[in-house]
């Protein structure tokens, strides 16, 4: 009995055919899941080093050219802050008085009087080595990178803001255009090419410093040695790795 | 005879079994598709997001590159007190003038004196004790500071 050469394919050719078009994809895709991730070769070794900074209070004058230096490197949109500058008033027996007129971006210009106990207070992300906003983000977006920064995926983060309810030192914001998280990077892009972050480039006085904590010639080393320093909110057992030097008790 | 049982009988095993491997295959196909390229690598996020951060553009050129081409600026700033503030701190971010084939084609603008000095020497007790500072209505009466210091090396 004749029949049709164009025989449409049966259910089980079918099955067979997708079976093996699935073998073959399966192999394919791990093997481009082992091979494929190859790292681009790169003279910044990660591994090398363990960012930080150092923030001496006693040097710190309010000019806020760190604030104005961190937005123009960063494009912070206006009203939000990577960096800001505070300046605590404190008189005896009464609540301290903390003000930071547009995050010191034009420094203070109404000063201080004359008889009272202050002094300025630089905040930045404290790039916590266990770090809340890390571990509570649902999806990997933000991450403490090898080297020790707190950084955030853009591609990949949801604009939930449960991070910047976590971050127990409010450095985080939602950017309001890219509906994602931004804060700062510790200027990852210019500490990876060898210079440093904007802020510290910019500080006037030196009360600033970026420091690499595994670089044996670091100054830091030799400073830790010789002087007192203290992080934010130790108690939260967050690991900070911006230490104060002459933080005083009253700073939050 | 007992062979021929046991392989007609095998095929409840092997049906099943391609049919194990088939799912498991989807698996590695949808994953290869979903997961993003070496996640994981580091921790729980893509190792590709350190790129990410690592390609934006610079805005300070850094203190090193303006001493390049400004030696002469450079020299004097060096001898004075103001040997420690940064060339941009003053003149702005210049990363731009900088990598300019031409940099005189962008040329910075001059920093607006009124403003800029009062910033970190206006008197305020907040400031460190020993750091210079005045209260610049009572100390210039308005003038502008540059019309006596030279902010460059500022010491009269």
């Amino acid at each position: 009995m004749e029949t049709n050469h164009f025989e449409s394919p049966s259910r089980r050719d079918f099955i067979d055919f997708g079976t093996k078009l699935l073998v073959l994809a399966s192999v394919g895709a791990t093997f481009e899941q082992i091979t494929g991730a190859e790292p681009a070769p790169d003279t910044y070794k990660v591994a090398e080093h363990w960012w930080g900074m150092l923030i001496d209070i006693g040097k710190c004058i309010g000019c806020g050219s760190c604030v104005r230096a961190c937005a123009n490197e960063n494009k912070v949109p206006d009203g939000y802050f990577r960096t800001w500058v505070e300046r605590y008033q404190i008189e005896e027996d009464k609540q301290p008085k903390v003000d930071s007129p547009n995050g010191a971006m034009d420094g203070f210009p109404l000063p201080t009087p004359a008889d009272i106990k202050s002094f300025f207070v630089p905040k930045l992300c404290n790039h916590c080595a266990d770090s809340p906003c890390v571990q509570v983000c649902p999806v990997g977006a933000t991450f403490v990178s090898p080297d020790g920064v707190v950084l955030v995926d853009e591609s990949y983060c949801l604009g939930c803001r449960y991070c910047v309810q976590a971050c127990p030192y409010g450095c985080r914001y939602l950017h309001p255009e890219k509906n994602t998280v931004d804060k700062c990077t510790l200027c990852y892009h210019r500490i990876t090419k060898g210079l440093t972050t904007a802020c510290c480039e910019n500080c006037p006085t030196g009360a600033r410093q970026l420091v690499d904590f595994k670089n044996p010639k670091d100054p830091i080393h030799e400073f830790l040695k010789l002087n007192k320093v203290q992080v934010l909110k130790p108690y939260m057992a967050t690991e900070p790795k911006v230490k104060y030097k002459d933080l005083d008790v009253a700073v939050r | 005879m007992r062979l021929k049982r046991i392989m007609r009988d095998s095929g409840h095993l092997i049906r099943p079994a391609l049919v194990l491997l088939a799912v498991l295959g989807l698996f590695l196909v949808v994953r290869a598709a979903v997961v993003p390229k070496g996640f994981g690598k580091y921790g729980h996020y893509r190792p590709a997001a350190l790129d990410l951060v690592r390609s934006r553009p610079i805005s300070y050129a850094g203190q090193d590159t303006c001493v390049l081409c400004h030696e002469d600026q450079a020299k004097v700033r060096a001898a004075g007190r103001h040997a420690h503030v940064a060339c941009e701190s003053c003149h702005g971010p210049q990363a731009a003038h900088a990598q300019a084939d031409d940099p005189s084609s962008l040329k910075p603008k001059l920093p607006d004196v009124a403003g800029l000095c009062r910033r970190c020497h206006e008197q305020d007790a907040a400031k460190p004790k020993g750091f210079p500072q005045v209260h610049t209505a009572e100390h210039s009466g308005g003038m502008l500071c540059n019309s006596c210091h030279q902010p460059h090396n500022p010491h009269l």
